[in-house]
Order: C-alpha cells, then sequence, then structure tokens
C-alpha cells in the first residue's frame, strides 16, 4: 500500500470508505509529518488532538453505519492562520494578534468540521494577508519545499496563503483553505505546484475569516488536485445570513460536474496579458495551455480586457483603502497586543500599539489607504479607482460574451528566493499582475500546475470563469490537470 | 502629486502609527513610488462611469429585530466578550484614563 | 419671526441655530448584531461579537431599524430614498471597537423634511417651519467611564451599536424658543410614529447644538457645536450661553473658534472639548461588508399605512371639533394624552366637554390626589361615563368631580359610585312639583315678600327644595317649576 500521505483527498476519503485504512490512521500519518516539518515553518500551531478528534468520530461513524459518513470524514486538513478557529490562537500571520484565542469558529472551518474534516494545526501566511513572498510573516517565512535545480537557497512559497501551498507541497497536510484577495491562492499554488481556487466572489462567507480588503477577500481551497479542489470547495462554500456580501445560491455539486471535456466551450485568449518582460517559458507554457485545451475540444478565441494594466494600480488603491479601516479595530483595547506607554494617554496606547503590533508592510499598506481615503485625495484615489473597477469588470462581461472560460499564466515568473524582492513595493506587487483583475471583477479564477521552468521550479496556469461559473474552471482545469506533465514533487530535504 | 514629510506624518497620526524620524524618510520615498504608480488610473477615461463599491448583484438582505437570534452574533456573552482583553475589570474594558 | 436680539456694542446680534438630533431608535436588537438594546444592563452583557468588532465579525442591518426611520421620515413629509447606502467614518475612540462607524453620509436614508413648529406654547396657532436637511441612520457608540478608577477609564459596550437616527436640521433656528420647540415638536413626532421613545434622562434623545451669530445682514458668522446636550431645557441654555459667549469673542477681537464643545451642566456653560481629533478627516468611504440598500414599493407602503395620525393632523381635527387651539395643542403634545382623549372621544364624549374635562377639570383632581394620569384607574371610559351623566342630567357638573374623585378611589364603575352614594339626581317633575308646593306652603310669608319686589329670594326657595329633596333635584327642573308658579 502507498504511503498515506501521497494520497490525494478523493483516495483518501475513498480508502477509508473502502476500509484500507482508517481515520486514525490518516490523522496519525499526517500528524507525525506535521511534526518533522519545522523547517518549513509552515505550520504555525499544530492540532494533532483536533485532527485525531475528527479521525475518531469518523471511524465511529463508520463502524456504526457507513451512510452516517460526511463528505469529509476521516480527512485532515489545514487552516490558514487568517480563519478564526475556537480555542486555538489565530494570530493572521501578526504580532498584533500574537495571543488571541477567538471564542468563536469562522463560518469556512466551522462548514469543514461539519463536513466531517479535521484540523491538523493553523497555517503560516503573510502578515494580515499582506505579501507575495510569506517574508511579510511575523513568525519568519515559511520555506517553500522546492529548491531551484542544484541549489539549496530558500525559495518562497509565495503569498499570502504560503503556508497552505508549502504544507500541501510537502505532503504535510492533504489539502488546505486559503484566502484570495489579489491572488493569494492562486500565486502560491502555481509556485508550489498545486491547485488552488479562489470561487466567485460571496460564495464563501468571510464570517471569521480576519478581514484584509472585504470587497475582495474570498475562501477558496488548495490541494494537490482539481477534484480535491472540487471536494473541498463543496464543504466549505454556501449562504450564511451573517455575512451581507454572501451570495444566496445553491451550492453546485462541482466534483459530480467535473467533466475535462470541453467539446463546445470556447477558451479566451486576452490579447493584454501578453505583457513585455514576461520570460519566454511563460509566454510558452501559455501557448501549451491553449493546445492542450483545443485538445480537450476547446476553440481557443482571442478576447480583449482593454483595462488589464490598469487593474493592479486600482487594486493598490481600493485594497490598501479598504484595509487602512477593516484594521483600525486594532487598538489595544479589546484584543491583542497592547503597549503602554508609561505616563501617556489613550493615544499614546494606539501609536505604541499599532506601530509594535503591525509589521513594515502592513504599515505602508495602512498609510497608502489612509492617504487615498483622505479629505482632498479621495475622489481623486479612491473614486477613480472604483470607477476603473467597473470598468474592468465590465471588461470581464463583454469578453464571457466571446467565451466560457479565459486562460492566462498565474503569475509573471516562477517563484524567487526569499529576500530577492523584499526590497522593492512594486517588484513585488507586480507578482499579481495576471491574478488582480479577477480578484476586482469578483469572479472564479484557478491555478493549476502546468511544468516547470529551467530551474525545475512550478509554473501555474490561470482559468478565470464567468460569475457563478466555477464548474467551468475547474473542468478546464481538470483538462489541463490530464495532459500537463505531471510534477516530481520536491525531494524532502526538512 | 508628491507627498511631503509633513503628509506622511499627517497621515501616521491619522491611523494612529508611530513613526520616527528615520522611519518617515524611509517611507516618503516608499509612498511616493507607489503613488506615482497608481496615478497612471489618470490616464483612464471614467467620464459618466459609477463607481463600483461592490461586486455583488444582489439586494442587501435585511435581518428580523429578533434579540440574540442567531448564537454567534448574539449578547449575553460577557465572558467571550472580554477574553482576549488586556484588561479588563469588573467587567470593564480597561483603558489609560480618556480626559474629555 | 423671532426678534430675539444678543445685545452687543456693535449692534443687535441674530442667533442662527441648527440642531443634530440623535434618536435611538426603537428596536430589539441592534443595527447591526442580534444583541439586545434594553436600556440600564450590567456592562458589556448586551455586547456581540460583532458589537466588540471581533477579528472577522460582519455587520448584517436590521429591518426594523431602516423600517422606523423611513417611517420618520414619512411622518416628516421627507423625500424617502429608495436607494441608499452605508459608509463608515473613520476615527479613532475607546468607545468605537471598530475604529469607524457605520453610518451614511453620501446617500442618507431620508432626505429633506420639513418640522411645523409653535415657538410660543400660548399661542399655538403662530407657527413657523423648520426644515430637515436629511435622516440617516447609524451606530451609537458604547460609553467611557471616568470615575471608577484613579489612572484607567472604563468602557462598556453595552450602547455600542445600537441604531440612531441622526435628524440634522437646516439652520432655520433663530432663538432657544425656537430650538426648544422644535426638539419638543421633534421629539413628539418620533413618539407617535413610535420610532424613538424620546426619553432623554436615559439618553434615547440627545442634540448636537450649532450656534452661530451674526449682526443683521450679514454672512453667517463662525459656528460651534456643542455635543450631547440631552434636555430641551439644556439645549435652551447652551444656545444663550454660547450666543453671548460668541457675542463677546467677536466685540473683543478675539473671534470665535470653528470648534467642537461641551456643555457643562453643573455650571450651566460650554467649554472647549478637551480631548480634540486632530483636525477632523474622518475618510468616509462606502463599508465594503454591506450592499446598497434598496426599498421596494411594497416595504414602503407598508411603513406608510402603519404611521398614526400625526400631532398636527390630530391637532387640526380637534380645533374642527370645536376644541380651542390652546387646548387642543396640549392634548395632542404627546402622545398619551393625545390617545387617551381620542379614546374618551371614542366613547361618545362631546368634544368641548371632553376638553374641558380632560385640560381643565381632570388634571386638578388627579394632581390633588397624586395620581398620575397614566394610571390604570385613570381610564377614559369613566371619563367618558361621568360626562355622559353629566349630559343626560343624571348629576351635576359639580358632581362629576365629585364622582371621579371617588371612583379614583373606591373603584367599581362611575355608576356604582353615583348609585352606591346616592347621587343621582332627578328630573321627575311630579317629585320637584310636590317638594316645591310643601316650601311655598311651609314659607308663605317670603312668597308674599318675593311678589312684593324681593326678587333676590328666588334663590331661597331653590335651596329650600333642593335640601328637601337631598341635593339630588336636577337644578334646572327646580329652577323651571319654581318660576312657573311664583312668576305665572
Amino acid at each position: 500500500m502507498s504511503d498515506i500521505l501521497d494520497l490525494t483527498i478523493a483516495q483518501l476519503r475513498d480508502g477509508f470508505r473502502k476500509g484500507d485504512f482508517s481515520a486514525t490512521e490518516i490523522a496519525t500519518r499526517y500528524n507525525e509529518a506535521v511534526d518533522a516539518s519545522d523547517a518549513l515553518n509552515a505550520y504555525l500551531e499544530k492540532t494533532p488532538e483536533l485532527a485525531l478528534e475528527a479521525a475518531k468520530a469518523a471511524d465511529e461513524a463508520k463502524a456504526k453505519a457507513s451512510d452516517s459518513l460526511k463528505p469529509l470524514s476521516g480527512i485532515p486538513l489545514g487552516m490558514k492562520d487568517l480563519f478564526a478557529t475556537e480555542g486555538v490562537t489565530t494570530s493572521a500571520g501578526s504580532k498584533m494578534l500574537g495571543n488571541f484565542k477567538p471564542p468563536y469558529e469562522s463560518t469556512v472551518s466551522a462548514n469543514l468540521k461539519a463536513a466531517g474534516a479535521g484540523m491538523l494545526g493553523k497555517l503560516n501566511m503573510d502578515e494580515f494577508a499582506m505579501g507575495s513572498s510569506n517574508e511579510t510573516c511575523a513568525h519568519g517565512p515559511v520555506i517553500s519545499p522546492w529548491r531551484r535545480e542544484g541549489s539549496n537557497a530558500a525559495i518562497t512559497p509565495g503569498g499570502s496563503s504560503g503556508g497552505s501551498a508549502a504544507a500541501v507541497a510537502a505532503r504535510i497536510a492533504p489539502g488546505a483553505t486559503g484566502t484570495d484577495t489579489g491572488g493569494s491562492i492562486r500565486q502560491p499554488a502555481a509556485f508550489t505546484g498545486i491547485a488552488g481556487i479562489k470561487p466567485t466572489y460571496g460564495r464563501c462567507s468571510r464570517w471569521g475569516i480576519v478581514s484584509f480588503a472585504s470587497s475582495l477577500d474570498q475562501a477558496g481551497p488548495m490541494a494537490r488536485t482539481v477534484r480535491d479542489c472540487a471536494i473541498m470547495l463543496e464543504a466549505m462554500a454556501g449562504f450564511d445570513p451573517k455575512d451581507s456580501t454572501s451570495i444566496d445560491a445553491p451550492v453546485p455539486q462541482w466534483e459530480k460536474g467535473l467533466s475535462s471535456d470541453l467539446k463546445g466551450k470556447r477558451v479566451g485568449i486576452p490579447r493584454e496579458y501578453r505583457i513585455d518582460g514576461t520570460p519566454a517559458e511563460i509566454d510558452a507554457l501559455w501557448e501549451q495551455g491553449v493546445e492542450w485545451l483545443r485538445d480537450a475540444g476547446a476553440e481557443p478565441v482571442e478576447i480583449s480586457l482593454p483595462h488589464t494594466k490598469y487593474a493592479l494600480p486600482t487594486y493598490y488603491i481600493i485594497a490598501p483603502a479598504e484595509a487602512s479601516s477593516n484594521l483600525a479595530r486594532y487598538d489595544g483595547v479589546r484584543y491583542g497586543l497592547r503597549e503602554k506607554v508609561e505616563g501617556g494617554g489613550l493615544h499614546d496606547m494606539y501609536k505604541a500599539t499599532r506601530s509594535e503590533g503591525f509589521g513594515d508592510e502592513v504599515k505602508r499598506r495602512i498609510m497608502i489607504g489612509t492617504y487615498v481615503l483622505s479629505a482632498g485625495f479621495y475622489d481623486a484615489y479612491f473614486t477613480k479607482a472604483q470607477k476603473v473597477r467597473a470598468l474592468i469588470k465590465q471588461d470581464f462581461r463583454k469578453a464571457f460574451e466571446q467565451c466560457d472560460m479565459i486562460l492566462t499564466p498565474t503569475a509573471p515568473s516562477a517563484a524567487f528566493g526569499l529576500g530577492e524582492k523584499s526590497d522593492d513595493p512594486i517588484a513585488m506587487y507586480l507578482n499579481d499582475v495576471f491574478a488582480v483583475p479577477a480578484s476586482l471583477a469578483g469572479l472564479p479564477a484557478m491555478s493549476v500546475p502546468g511544468g516547470v521552468d529551467k530551474d525545475g521550479l512550478p509554473l501555474g496556469l490561470h482559468l478565470i470563469g464567468n460569475e457563478m461559473d466555477e464548474q467551468s474552471v475547474l473542468n478546464a482545469g481538470l483538462a489541463i490537470e490530464e495532459r500537463a506533465p505531471s510534477i516530481e514533487l520536491p525531494g524532502k530535504w526538512w | 502629486m508628491s507627498v511631503t514629510i509633513e503628509q506622511v506624518r499627517h497621515i501616521a497620526n491619522l491611523a494612529r502609527i508611530h513613526l520616527s524620524d528615520e522611519q518617515a524618510e524611509t517611507l516618503l520615498p516608499e509612498l511616493n513610488n507607489i503613488l506615482g504608480w497608481v496615478e497612471q488610473l489618470g490616464e483612464v477615461d471614467t467620464d459618466g462611469v459609477e463607481p463600483l463599491a461592490t461586486v455583488i448583484d444582489q439586494q442587501m438582505r435585511l435581518r428580523e429585530d429578533v434579540i440574540n437570534a442567531i448564537p454567534e452574533t448574539a449578547g449575553n456573552r460577557r465572558d467571550d466578550v472580554l477574553s482576549n482583553a488586556p484588561e479588563a475589570q469588573h467587567g470593564f474594558f480597561a483603558v489609560p484614563k480618556v480626559i474629555e | 419671526m423671532s426678534d430675539y436680539r444678543i445685545k452687543g456694542q456693535k449692534g443687535s446680534y441674530e442667533v442662527v441655530i441648527g440642531l443634530e438630533v440623535h434618536a435611538q431608535v426603537t428596536s430589539q436588537a441592534k443595527l447591526f448584531s442580534g444583541a439586545a438594546t434594553a436600556f440600564g444592563a450590567e456592562p458589556n452583557t448586551q455586547v456581540s461579537l460583532v458589537d466588540a468588532a471581533m477579528p472577522g465579525m460582519l455587520p448584517v442591518p436590521n429591518r426594523e431599524c431602516i423600517r422606523q426611520a423611513v417611517r420618520t421620515g414619512m411622518a416628516i413629509d421627507a423625500q424617502i430614498n429608495k436607494w441608499s447606502r452605508f459608509d463608515r467614518k473613520n476615527y479613532f475612540y475607546a468607545d468605537l471597537p471598530q475604529g469607524y462607524q457605520i453610518s451614511q453620509l453620501y446617500h442618507p436614508l431620508v432626505g429633506e423634511g420639513e418640522i411645523e413648529v409653535a415657538p410660543d406654547e400660548k399661542n399655538p396657532d403662530a407657527t413657523k417651519t423648520i426644515g430637515v436637511e436629511r435622516i440617516h441612520v447609524e451606530q451609537d457608540a458604547g460609553k467611557l467611564m471616568h470615575d471608577q478608577h484613579p489612572t484607567m477609564s472604563y468602557v462598556d459596550l453595552n450602547r455600542c451599536g445600537v441604531a440612531l437616527m441622526e435628524i440634522v436640521s437646516k439652520p432655520d433656528m433663530r432663538s432657544p424658543a425656537e430650538a426648544g420647540a422644535y426638539l419638543r415638536k421633534l421629539r413628539s413626532i418620533l413618539r407617535y410614529v413610535g420610532s424613538c421613545d424620546g426619553n432623554m434622562e436615559e439618553g434615547s434623545m440627545r442634540a448636537d447644538v450649532n450656534v452661530s451669530v451674526r449682526l443683521p445682514g450679514e454672512e453667517l458668522g463662525t459656528r460651534t457645536e456643542t455635543k450631547n446636550v440631552n434636555s430641551v431645557r439644556f439645549v435652551m441654555q447652551v444656545i444663550e450661553h454660547e450666543a453671548k459667549r460668541q457675542v463677546k469673542a467677536i466685540e473683543s477681537g478675539e473671534g470665535v473658534q470653528q470648534e467642537t464643545r461641551l456643555f457643562d451642566v453643573a455650571k450651566g456653560v460650554t467649554r472647549p472639548l478637551r480631548s480634540k481629533e486632530d483636525a477632523h478627516d474622518y475618510r468616509y468611504f462606502p463599508d465594503p461588508d454591506l450592499l446598497p440598500l434598496e426599498l421596494d414599493d411594497a416595504f414602503l407602503a407598508e411603513c406608510r399605512e402603519s404611521l398614526p395620525e400625526l400631532p398636527d393632523a390630530k391637532l387640526k381635527r380637534y380645533e374642527d371639533l370645536g376644541i380651542t387651539p390652546y387646548n387642543a395643542a396640549v392634548l395632542t403634545a404627546e402622545v398619551e394624552t393625545a390617545n387617551w382623549f381620542d379614546r374618551l372621544l371614542d366613547a361618545g364624549a362631546e368634544a368641548k366637554a371632553a376638553s374641558n374635562w380632560a385640560n381643565s377639570v381632570l388634571p386638578g383632581i388627579l394632581n390633588a390626589k397624586e395620581i398620575d394620569f397614566s394610571d390604570a384607574r385613570n381610564t377614559p371610559e369613566a371619563s367618558a361615563a361621568i360626562l355622559k351623566m353629566v349630559d343626560d342630567g343624571d348629576i351635576s357638573k359639580g358632581q362629576a368631580k365629585e364622582v371621579m374623585e371617588l371612583y379614583l378611589d373606591e373603584g367599581g364603575s362611575p355608576a356604582d359610585i353615583v348609585e352606591k352614594h346616592g347621587m343621582k339626581q332627578t328630573s321627575d317633575t311630579g317629585a320637584i312639583e310636590a317638594e316645591v308646593d310643601k316650601v311655598l306652603a311651609a314659607n308663605a310669608d317670603k312668597v308674599e315678600q318675593y311678589k312684593g319686589g324681593k326678587q333676590a329670594l328666588f334663590g331661597f326657595f331653590v335651596g329650600q327644595t333642593m335640601k328637601a329633596m337631598r341635593g339630588q333635584a336636577n337644578p334646572q327642573v327646580v329652577n323651571q317649576i319654581l318660576r312657573a308658579k311664583l312668576d305665572g
């Protein structure tokens, strides 16, 4: 029998149901692997007892009657530290919330729990999900299990869901939750050779997820296969009356709907995504992706998304503006860090707390956000960005009159080394150039592994679907997955 | 538009972030770079375009006026509310004295 | 028009007043969370995770709060905006957990309306129309307590997230009396509508008072805003004090600072707020946790249909019934009184007699007995029964008061009281005539004197007859019979 760690979520589920292994065996095997993974710095908090508890419940349910099993019975998962987990430290990668133990459970993690999943622990991330390399985390960066061929240099797993991506790639979680505000699921998925989908904005409840930018934040699954993503997303998504931006629509059976036969489907290739300076191997992979989809029966059509170029600057006005307000609650009064100033008043405490509790990138974004909302600049920056956002959404609306899904690269490069880009904020922001437009338009989008670059590092292909049409994205992702060369997993060095 | 060091300090104060002189000097060019970069939006013709605040195309739901209808958003949980407080006394959050 | 002026050395200054009234919306649960709103609970017990702004908490609006604000808008003939939106007002304070207040700046729920006020209570027909700029819905903040600890302030979030209507007037008022009349009228309307209990002691209604002064014909002066004034009398005091202070400041050359001030109730003066927000920059922007608020026609129709008769309409109806403007104004000022009076009319009481009873007779009886108007015994039905007995000639007007007093003491029904105490007067002509005959026969000498011109003796005969009938004869009938027998 193969190692439990090598199995996908679907295989674990089915194997457990068939009786190949017990849920407790799965949890135990993963708990051991998690324990031995400290060099990756992926887990901030380990919860082996929670994984075992869910496993025990799954085993007992199975012993009683196998039809009492739930969709994720027997499956232990990793949880991004942005999801509030009751009684388990939820720091959002920040010193500000270093000791915060929520007395509540986020809707998404509660949904997973209700679906029978266990929790292996909390996964490291960029502070408050602001970052593309996991270097803004207060607890030190996650190290990717991947290395460039012939090098031992530490590589970024991407961000902000870097811990989730690294954990899935390193086989220390079969799947993990991520959140995506401007590419935070898709870019790290691409960097670590796994699959990850950000559903339509509103599919997953934001209740209990530490907010970064409310109009953009969306949870999604990260796993080794497209099927696993579909399984997880079905459990995570759903209407939540506690979230005013939750979509009141039934959750489709995405796994059942999976089909890599794309006959009659048109795949849009946006010409504006051909950006000067993109490495040739990225362009080549994109071409290859088009061919794979053609091979699956789809018809490629060239489309135009004229405002693509402006998506990133738009994002870097709207997201920091919302963040500057969302992060105002971290003031040292009710929870989290408090820095007192000897003889100082309330305002001194605020300033000391926030200066001490937030890292540089978070401060930078709060500063930008505060500035673009401030008197005299609001219209020039914020209102302008909201108008351009309207145009970007309109671009997609028009494009989807001509096609069923859109194919682009996920990121403009493979993963880079830790420290290589951390001095230049804009260079770092450019990582999300392909991911951000779908975020601004609230559309479902997915990264699937496509191949490797010259150094042997994974590259991802990016699929964008129309509103509420996760199925097309998943199906096209599956078609690519079936045709792409299987990516050799990184050898265990940790 | 270019930000001055005074503006950096003003913004930091609005955001309740303490900046040392050195930090302010470091942030100044960074902010100006970022702001200069986002100003390319000025090229886009947005005349007559309605600003987009949300991508959700549905009406806002209103909840019924029922106390503690959903346990997760109910009151009557003072211990939970205070459980993470840096300083709680007699059922209150305590903060450095405020003079109004 | 008001001729209220502040005299300075350079002339008589006109005072310009605008009020921003924060009225707590009557609802069971908070605006964006399920926690209760009741007053007086133990600290931080009516606080949800949403109100405490725990990470990842989200607002979901309460339909009733929106409904009440819409009904309030309709009650002042205001524009109701079918499309509105919530914005965040960003600032830091210990009573504001989110670091922002969810409010409505750019697209308020209710637009322009107006309220007619009568600044002179003695002259309710002399009215002035005060414009209302807007009504928007927003969250209340928590409460800070400074006296419990030498170096700490305590934070109670029970009020935090309770729905408020901010009702913003135009700067249309020119005197403390006008501002007082506006506040009283607004409070009356809110209580009629049922959208706010108007309880100023508990903070359900408080006003930010904007005051400036100018010489007639000049541009508007610099204004100050005195925050959170919680009674009509204090608002009037603030205006008077501020106006005088500003005139002094202008004439001394010092000038008026645009600033936020607090009212010191004990000293009766205003002073600048010490913990000044650095140059207000609230960075309003649409709350991305919420969607635009869109109201459909059915919702608006329900709001409109559920509105009661409002004070102005009621006042006019009472006047049309022949009630004096002053009495009508007194009767309609408080919704409880007005509803009581309507029940009195519904029970068949004649309007003018009922008004006289409710305004003059009844308050005297209740006051003497220290019984509250709202006391359960003081039913309009009891008053109606008494008024009907007077009308039917069963008891005299004088007896009516006595019946009410006995009824309040003893309970039962007014009819029982009359019965039990033998107070029913008789209009039986035969019985009265028999007694009259006896009285006249027994006093033949006086009859002679009367007929000889001593008209004053008429009262004596009436008295003797009433006495003989133990006060239960209908005096009108006694009079009639005596006249017939003596003068006929």
